[in-house]
Formats: structure tokens, C-alpha cells, sequence
């Protein structure tokens, strides 16, 4: 969660609330906060860190691990009108890349600033090709998009 | 938004939001919709369900509730647990 702290400037100047959660306490979030978040991110975690005892809300998001009594990592993109644009769910050891998550936000937001008329193929990032979708692509797409634009 | 709440000795909790709020009589039916969602994987295109939970924020206890944030793009991030390592 410090790496997500870390990259909280980039998401807030794109417009992006950060919510955290697990089943710890609000007790227990603030020593982790004060005791060691802190140490890696100057000024400690900048967003609210939400506490799921029981797990009721990780069950409802389908993320919720009763055998371990514990949250996954799950990862939500919520757009304004509050719907789930995209999810990513890692088991704990493997932790995920913010690096992804700020290239999908900017996706979804450049879909939907144009009202679904532009479409980011594979690896888009901002300033690569994006696809406007219709008639006149199908079938075309080659042409448009090669599949080494999809790598770094 | 966040909004301050003071602390108890009682482990302060949160949950889904519309549950509660149903009749009393139509119960087993919510509760019944409530365990068929549980564990199953909610869907992309579809609504986020609502909850409230306590928070920690920026050295307070706060109440967050996922509804007031709507017009506004949301991150939110589960985790196993604080301390763990990744």
C-alpha cells in the first residue's frame, strides 16, 4: 500500500480517489501507518485506510478468502457514476503494479471522454495510437496497429 | 466524503449498504440475495456495491460511505492484512 501512497500525487492530478482496505482494525491501521508506512512514504498513507472486519464487504466483492480469514488483493477502478471499469486479484505473495493501474485509468478516462467512440488497443499508453472503432475500421486494423506498439 | 467519528473500545465496523435498510419481512429474502453474491465475482460494466467503513485518515477515525464519491473516479485496494510484507 506504500507503493500506491508513493504514486498518490500522479493519481490524484488525475482526479482518482484511493480507498484501502482489509480486515484489520482502524486501531491497528494506524500503528502500521505510524510505525512503519511512514518510514517508506514521507508523511504516511494520504488516503483513508478503511477497515473490513469480518470481511462483509471483500465477500460482497468476491474477494474475501474465509479459509485465511482474510482479504485477496484485489484491485477495483471505480468510474464516477460508480460502476467497475476493470478489477485485478493476486493471491498475497505477489504484489501488483501501480504502473498498470495509473496506464488503465488513463485508458478508461480517454474512452470515456470520448463516449465510447475510442477504443486503447493492447500496451496503450498516452500518446500511442488509440482506435475509433466503426464501419470504416473493420477489418482494417492492420493497417492502424502493429503488435509491436503493444510492447514498452 | 470522510467524516470524523469518535472511537469506542468496541472494534468499530462497517458493511454493504441496502441490506439494512429492507423491511423486516422481506429479511430472509435480502439475506438469501446477500449470501447468493457472497463469493462470487462481482462483474466489470456493473455497479460497485455500496458499503461504509470506519477508517484511519490522516491521524483521525473517519466513517467512509463508497456512494459519496460518486462524480469522481475511485482506486480501491484490498490487502491481506497491515504488516504483512508485500
Amino acid at each position: 500500500m506504500s507503493a500506491v501512497a508513493d504514486r498518490y500525487p500522479e493519481l490524484q492530478k488525475l482526479g482518482v480517489e484511493v480507498l484501502s482496505m482489509s480486515v484489520d482494525s482502524v486501531f491497528v491501521h494506524k500503528m502500521w501507518n505510524d510505525h512503519e508506512l511512514s518510514k517508506m512514504v514521507e508523511g504516511g498513507i494520504p488516503y483513508p485506510m478503511l477497515s473490513d472486519g469480518g470481511g462483509n464487504v471483500g465477500k460482497i466483492y468476491g474477494i474475501y478468502d474465509e479459509e485465511g480469514g482474510v482479504e485477496t488483493r484485489g484491485r477495483f477502478i471505480i468510474d464516477p457514476d460508480g460502476v467497475v471499469q476493470g478489477f485485478e486479484v493476486l493471491t498475497p505473495p505477489v504484489g501488483r503494479n501501480v504502473n498498470e493501474t495509473l496506464r488503465q485509468v488513463q485508458a478508461f478516462q480517454l474512452v470515456r471522454e470520448s463516449k465510447g467512440g475510442k477504443a486503447t488497443p493492447s500496451g496503450w499508453k498516452p500518446g500511442k495510437t488509440v482506435l475509433e472503432p466503426g464501419p470504416d475500421l473493420v477489418g482494417k486494423v492492420w493497417e492502424v496497429w502493429k503488435t509491436d506498439m503493444a510492447r514498452d | 466524503m470522510p467524516e470524523e467519528f469518535d472511537a469506542g473500545c468496541a472494534r468499530p465496523t462497517g458493511g454493504p449498504v441496502g441490506e439494512d435498510d429492507a423491511p423486516a419481512e422481506k429479511e430472509t429474502e435480502e439475506v438469501f440475495k446477500a449470501s447468493a453474491r457472497e463469493g462470487t465475482m462481482i462483474k466489470v460494466g456493473q455497479k460497485a456495491p455500496d458499503f461504509t467503513a470506519p477508517a484511519y485518515y490522516k491521524g483521525k477515525f473517519a466513517k467512509v460511505k463508497l456512494s459519496e464519491y460518486l462524480g469522481k473516479w475511485v482506486l480501491l485496494c484490498f490487502y491481506p492484512g497491515d504488516f504483512t510484507f508485500v
